[in-house]
This record gives C-alpha cells, sequence and structure tokens, in this order.
C-alpha cells in the first residue's frame, strides 16, 4: 500500500481518531487520552457539515477514557463534563443525563440529584423545546430519585413505627417525597416506551398511600395501551399487583394470558398452568394443557421438575378420566418429532436419574403416555427405580401398563 | 486606511476573486517554491525533499508562521486564507511553482550543476547509497548508469527556465531511480534471482576468510526492513499527532475575536487536562535537523552496517571486466506514458510488481518522503535511456531482455 504523503488538518485528525479508536478497542487508556490530546484542536475547525462534529467525539471519547482511567477521580471527571456542557448547547441535556447516571454508578446520589435539578432549571431559547424530550427524562430521573428519598423516609418511619414513636417530620418529608415523585413519575409513563422502574416506584408509593384504583388503572395502561412496545413485564406487574390484592382468578388468568403469548418460556408459566388445571371451564383446562407444553419447549426448562409435575399431573389426569385425549394428541402432534431427542435421549435418562430421582419420575410419566411403555426412557428410569426399591417406580410401570392402550389412541 | 474592512492586508481581497489563468499568486507553498529556487541558484548542497522535511520537522518557520509577525501586522479576514496553513507541501506543488516562478522572473540559465556539485547524481548516489545501508561499492555502478545514460551532463541538469524541450530534472529524485536501476541490474529483484544470489553469498561467505564479508541481499533486507518498519510506523504516528493551530489564533474578524479566543481557552484547557493522564505533557525537544534519517556506523560489530561489504558475490570476470552475474533485466514498462497528457510516465500499482522491487521503492519512497510512483516514472525514463537501442530492435511482448 503506497502511502499518501499528502498531509491536511482533515486527514491528520481522521489518522489521529482511528489511533485513538484502535487504542481505546484494546484498552491502552493512557495511549488514547495521549492521542485524544492532539484530537482536540478539532473543536476550532468547522466541522458543521459532518454528522458527528469534534465535540461530540470528544465528549464521548473523553468520558470513556476518564471512565475507565482517571483512576476513581470524580472531581477530574465533573470538571470535563461541565466544559462538555458548555461545548454542545445542542446536546446539553443529553450530557446532563450521561452525567447523571455516571454519578449513580459511583453512588453519589445526591450529586446526582443536585445535578438533575440544575438541569431541570435549564432554558436556553428555542434550545429548550428541541430538547423537549431530554428534559421529560431528566425530570422523570429526579423523580426517580425523589422516590428513593421516600423510600428510605418510609423505611425509617416503619422502624419508629415499631418502637411505637411517630416521627411528624419524617412523614411530612415523605408527603413531600411522594408529591414531588408522582408528579414526574405521572408524566414519563404517560410517552409510549419502557418505563419499568418508574412504573413499580409509582405503584409502590400509590400502594403505600392506599390509591388501589389509580395503581391499577395505571398498571392497566402500561400493559394493554397498543401505543406502548410490548413488553413482559408490565403484565408482570400487572399480575403481582392484581394477586397481592386478592382479585378473582379469572383476573389473574387474563393478565397471564398475553405474557404467555408474548413469552411462553417465563416462569409464571408454572403459576399460570396451575391456576387453568383447576378451572372448571374446559377452554381454560385446555389452556393450561398448551401453556405447559409450550413451556417445555425451551431449553432452560427441561429440568424444572415443577413444570414436569404439572404437566404429568395434568396428562394423568386425562388419561384417567380418558376424557379429552384429543388434547393430548393435539399437542403431540408438533412435538412428536423432536421431543424424544430433545428430552428423552439416553444421556438425560443416565443424567437425570444421577442428578434428580423427582425429575426422573415426572418425565418418565409423561413419557410413558406419550412414548409407550417400550420408551427407552422410562424403561431405564423404572429399571433404576425399581433396583432401588423405590415404591412409586413400581406404581408408575404399573399404571403405564395399565394404560397402555390409551397410548396406542394417542400415536 | 488602506487595508480593506475584510483584509489586513492590502490587496487581500483580490484573493478572494478567482485567479487568472497564468498569473501567480504569492502562496504559502510559493514561498518554499522561492526558497528551493534560491538554494538551486546558489548550488547549495539541499535537496527538495530535505527542505520539505525540514519543514514538516518544524526547522524552517512554516506552519503558524504568522506568531513571528510584528504586532502591528494583524491578520484577519481574507488573509486568513493566505496564511492559515493546514496542509504540509506537496513536492509536486512546490516544484512546478519554482518552473513557473523562474519564468515570471525572466531568470536566465541557473549556475551550471556540474560533477562536483553536491546536486549530481554522482554525489547524491554516494549519499543514498549510505543512508540506505548498501555497499559502497554500488557507486562504481551508479556511476557507470549515469554516464551511459547521460544524465550526469552539465546541460541535461541544468535548469534553462521556460526551455520546455528539456526535461525538468529533479536531482533528489533521479538519484534514487539510478540506484534502483543498479539494484534491478545486479540483483534483477524477480523475487527469486535475488534470494538465490544471496543464498549463494551466504555459502561463499562460510569460506571466505579474507577482506570483507560477501553482501547478502538477505541480510540486508531484514535489517532495512526491520529499521524501515520502526521508522514508518513513528512517522504514521507522528502524521496523526500533528498540532495545527497555535496559542495565537487567527481570527475572521473582531466579532468573533472573543470567541475564537475562548474555543482556545478551552482548547488548552482538555489538552492539558488529558496530557496530564497520559503523560505526556510536553513535547520532548526537537532535535536538530539532520541531513540523515537513517544511519549505520561500521564500527557496530552486530554487522548491521553493509557499507565495506563486498560485491564479489554477485560479479564475475569477463574478459578482464567486472560484470553482473545476472544476465536478465526487466522493464518496468515496455511504453511510456505521455508526461504532457496525464502527468505520469508509467501508473504504478504495488499489485503489478515485485515486492522486493516494491520494498526497495518503499525505502527511497519514505527517505525522500514522496509517493512510490514518482520514483518509478523515473526508473521508467532510466530504463529507457539504458535500453533504447534494444527496445527499438525488438521483441514487444517480451519483457525480460538479455543485456
Amino acid at each position: 500500500s503506497s502511502r499518501e504523503h499528502k498531509l491536511n488538518f482533515r486527514r491528520s485528525k481522521e489518522a489521529c481518531l482511528s489511533y485513538i479508536q484502535d487504542a481505546m478497542l484494546q484498552k491502552q487508556w493512557k495511549r488514547a487520552a495521549e492521542f485524544l490530546t492532539f484530537y482536540i484542536e478539532s473543536l476550532e475547525k468547522d466541522y458543521s457539515r459532518e454528522p458527528i462534529g469534534p465535540s461530540e467525539m470528544i465528549w464521548r471519547i473523553g468520558t470513556e477514557i476518564l471512565c475507565h482511567y482517571s483512576h476513581g477521580n470524580m472531581k477530574e471527571f465533573s470538571c470535563f463534563i461541565e466544559q462538555m456542557k458548555t461545548l454542545g448547547i445542542k446536546r446539553y441535556l443529553k450530557v446532563c443525563l450521561e452525567d447523571a447516571f455516571h454519578l449513580l454508578c459511583n453512588g453519589q446520589i445526591d450529586e446526582a440529584y443536585r445535578n438533575l435539578s440544575l438541569a431541570e432549571s435549564w432554558r436556553y431559547g428555542e434550545q429548550t423545546a428541541i430538547q423537549d424530550k431530554e428534559m421529560k427524562l431528566v425530570q422523570a430521573y429526579r423523580g426517580l430519585l425523589d422516590y428513593c428519598n421516600w423510600s428510605k423516609q418510609k423505611n425509617i418511619l416503619l422502624e419508629h413505627g415499631l418502637d411505637g414513636f411517630a416521627d411528624l417530620s419524617v412523614e411530612q418529608e415523605m408527603h413531600r417525597c411522594f408529591q414531588n415523585a408522582a408528579v414526574n413519575l405521572k408524566e414519563i409513563i404517560k410517552i409510549p416506551g419502557v418505563w419499568d422502574l418508574f412504573v413499580k416506584s409509582y405503584v409502590d408509593m400509590l400502594e403505600f398511600y392506599g390509591d388501589h384504583n389509580e395503581a391499577h388503572q395505571v398498571l392497566n395502561e402500561y400493559a394493554y395501551n397498543s401505543k406502548f412496545p410490548a413488553n413482559p413485564n408490565a403484565h408482570v406487574y400487572l399480575y403481582q399487583f392484581m394477586k397481592r390484592h386478592g382479585e378473582s382468578k379469572k383476573s389473574l388468568i387474563s393478565a397471564l394470558r398475553i405474557l404467555h403469548d408474548i413469552v411462553p418460556s417465563h416462569e409464571l408459566m408454572i403459576d399460570f398452568n396451575t391456576m387453568l388445571q383447576k378451572s372448571k371451564k374446559w377452554k381454560k383446562r385446555r389452556l393450561g394443557l398448551e401453556v405447559i407444553f409450550a413451556a417445555l419447549d425451551y431449553a432452560g426448562w427441561k429440568e424444572n421438575v415443577k413444570a414436569w409435575s404439572c404437566l404429568a399431573r395434568q396428562v394423568k389426569q386425562i388419561v384417567v378420566s380418558e376424557k379429552h385425549l384429543d388434547w393430548i394428541k393435539q399437542e403431540w402432534n408438533s412435538r412428536k418429532d423432536w421431543w424424544p431427542a430433545f428430552h428423552y435421549s439416553h444421556y438425560l435418562a443416565k443424567r437425570n436419574w444421577q442428578e434428580n430421582k423427582s425429575l426422573s419420575y415426572e418425565k418418565a410419566l409423561v413419557a410413558g403416555i406419550l412414548l409407550g411403555k417400550d420408551c427407552k426412557y422410562l424403561k431405564y428410569v423404572s429399571h433404576q427405580g425399581c433396583k432401588a426399591q423405590l415404591k412409586k417406580f413400581r406404581m408408575l410401570k404399573k399404571f403405564v401398563n395399565r394404560h397402555n392402550h390409551v397410548y396406542l389412541r394417542i400415536s | 486606511e488602506s487595508t480593506s474592512a475584510y483584509s489586513g492586508s492590502v490587496d487581500g481581497s483580490l484573493y478572494a476573486m478567482k485567479n487568472q489563468k497564468g498569473k501567480l499568486r504569492m502562496t504559502m507553498p510559493m514561498t518554499l517554491s522561492f526558497c528551493y529556487m534560491a538554494l538551486l541558484w546558489s548550488r547549495e548542497p539541499i535537496t527538495l525533499s530535505e527542505l520539505l522535511r525540514f519543514v514538516v520537522e518544524g526547522h524552517i518557520p512554516y506552519l503558524n508562521v504568522f506568531q513571528h509577525f510584528p504586532e502591528k501586522m494583524q491578520l484577519c479576514g481574507l488573509d486568513l486564507k493566505i496564511f492559515c496553513v493546514e496542509s504540509w507541501p506537496v513536492y509536486e506543488e512546490v516544484y512546478n511553482k519554482m518552473l513557473e516562478l523562474a519564468v515570471f522572473l525572466d531568470l536566465p540559465r541557473f549556475p551550471d550543476i556540474t560533477d562536483s556539485c553536491f546536486l549530481h547524481p554522482d554525489m547524491l548516489c554516494m549519499k543514498y547509497l549510505m543512508e540506505a545501508n548498501l555497499p559502497d561499492e554500488l557507486h562504481t555502478w551508479t556511476c557507470r548508469v549515469v554516464k551511459k545514460v547521460g544524465i550526469g551532463n552539465v546541460d541535461f541538469l541544468t535548469l534553462v527556465p521556460g526551455n520546455k524541450s528539456t526535461r525538468k530534472v529533479k536531482y533528489d529524485v533521479l538519484a534514487a531511480a539510478v540506484i534502483v536501476v543498479v539494484l534491478k541490474l545486479l540483483f534483477l529483484l524477480d523475487d527469486r534471482y535475488e534470494w538465490l544470489l544471496s543464498d549463494f553469498a551466504e555459502e561463499r561467505n562460510k569460506n571466505n576468510k579474507e577482506g570483507g564479508p560477501y553482501f547478502e541481499f538477505k541480510k540486508w533486507y531484514k535489517v532495512i526492513k526491520q529499521s524501515l518498519d520502526v521508522k514508518q510506523k513513528k512517522m504514521d504516528e507522528e502524521r496523526a499527532k500533528c498540532l495545527w493551530r497555535c496559542d495565537k489564533p487567527l481570527f475572521y474578524s473582531v466579532k468573533n475575536k472573543s470567541k475564537v479566543l475562548k474555543k482556545r481557552q478551552m482548547v488548552v484547557n482538555l489538552q492539558n487536562q488529558f496530557g496530564k493522564l497520559s503523560g505526556s505533557a510536553q513535547r520532548a525537544e526537537k532535535p536538530n535537523p539532520s541531513s540523515f534519517q537513517l544511519s549505520w556506523s561500521e564500527e557496530n560489530t552486530d554487522g548491521c552496517c553493509f557499507h565495506g561489504h563486498s560485491l564479489k558475490g554477485v560479479l564475475q570476470e569477463k574478459c578482464g571486466l567486472l560484470t553482473a552475474m545476472n544476465p536478465d533485466y526487466w522493464l518496468c514498462t515496455v511504453k511510456l506514458c505521455n508526461e504532457k497528457l496525464c502527468g505520469h510516465l508509467a501508473h504504478y500499482r504495488e499489485v503489478d510488481f515485485p515486492q522486493s522491487y516494491h520494498f526497495v521503492l518503499r525505502l527511497f519512497s519514505f527517505l525522500l518522503r514522496i509517493q512510490p510512483s514518482y520514483i518509478h516514472d523515473e526508473v521508467c525514463m532510466i530504463e529507457h535511456k539504458l535500453f533504447n537501442k534494444k527496445l527499438y530492435k525488438k521483441l514487444k511482448y517480451n519483457t525480460v531482455l538479455r543485456k
């Protein structure tokens, strides 16, 4: 490659940037800082046509370097950030936000709170309107910190409450924090987005003050408003809230229904299946079967005894009643090609037996029904079980033999 | 005041207008053309590539030279276009402007460049051979080529401004090209022969007890490559660390003076902050200008200096004369391009040529701070003069010649 001997301002700064980039990728912070020193004068040149200007580069690169290399010197960092704030007015609030995050990561909550408050009071002509979104975030995070304060006060109050002392000033402080927090948190969760932490905090406060209606409404909005992105957590929060407040099974089930659609492998699927199995309506029981089969499609559930026991219980119940055998057939249809290798390999038979006998039992029971009495997994496990003189494995063998005709009808 | 509102100079506003063809305007690069012209006239022992290297190394004021102007000379507005330097001077540009300048000033034939001048290829070849760590014995060969091709001729070498028929001579590039041609003559440089020859010399060196060792291309290549890679890497980093602005910034008008100064203050603050962090607070003192970028000492016992090595390993006696063992030669190009049309005699692409050839070009490209293609052009020119007769007879499609 021929070396380009022509050198001008732009080319030398491009080269400088690539040295900085290389150094950062290799975590050579000192070297990156060295080259950054030579890049800085780019600020004195007009780069307004470029998509990313030197001021933004310096802010981002400088932040990285200082995070990793300033030897924990927060003063150094804040001095740098203050300069970055004046450098790019169009990014002012963004820089404030990132600064606040950095302070929070370093445990400087009060400092972060102060900075966010300052940022909230910032006004700069038309920029204020342009940076409206960032301003909302600033207010939201300040609200979150207000919630943290509230939480602290609440703990103090509860402690004192146990001692029998009622601290009026603490209560007042708490209430003040609540009001500050509520105003801002309420605003941000109106905007479509993912606001898990904000929603949880707001609901926590509302619940404490007994405003269950408002809390329920907030959670409903968060879960069901189609403008918001699909968020499994929203449904989990709603479910947990309703469970806490003793809502009907019907409501609980409808809360988990969408969760099953979005995240069929969610850990709450066990609760879901348990509720559905007990239902009097056959449609719900049918759904329950679907839910538990779907969960066990996922590798993370392979060794979950609870899940297998749910499936085993339901399948056993169906087999014994000989009603709705077609349900099992339907579920098994799309799985018969791969579940044997996935769950019932010879290797797994040995391993499951070694590690968890309960797991083996439940799996074997299901195997007996889905794959028949000649299933190798079942044979191995029941053989081992009988050898170990475990009664339930003898029972298992008997059960499968007795209901083998069901298997023949399913397959 | 005779200064215009948007410029501190009398005629600064003229520079805003489009330049008429043929008219020369003074620019910063042109000041170097002036210097070089004067140096050439005085036949000083300095080449254009050296002059430009000294500029880049900071020994000659060029970047931010206005710092040294007297207080009264206030630059503003359009003057900035002239004095704000944001690129290093380019050899071709400075050279061509020098020619234009000589014509513009109506200068007569320059003082003769004779064989006792520094700029004569015989002299420059000696310098470059030393710097390239090549055997002194090669100098006989460079002189032979220079003589054969007629480029040692005083009329060829001396500049006559306005004379369109003679090819203008770039002394440094020419000397480097001569050395490249000599290396091709002796070592072929086809990525095979030079290594075979080197192995042969190595064998002979084992039994060689008397006199200097035979020159081994392989050893030389290793030594040079290592040095070159280190220096090149350093140079590349230096280029990335180039600082273009200074503490006395320029500003377009009084209106944006405070803005500019504020920005400068911030730049200085940030530079200090990160400079301290990286421990590179103050740059090391500039070393004195040196004529040699690479130096090799025969006193070193590590065998890294090849000046005294003998070429006997690659030569043979024929009819009382020492000739090269290598019987072949390959031309860089069979047909030369029309320089007036496309500006070059040939178009160099690294992939089209042997790696050894590229290595040698790379070496001189580094020393002279110019593109390898410029040296390649001169090599083509010399080869065509050297093999003139054979080219006319010939084998159009067979580019390997028997000497």
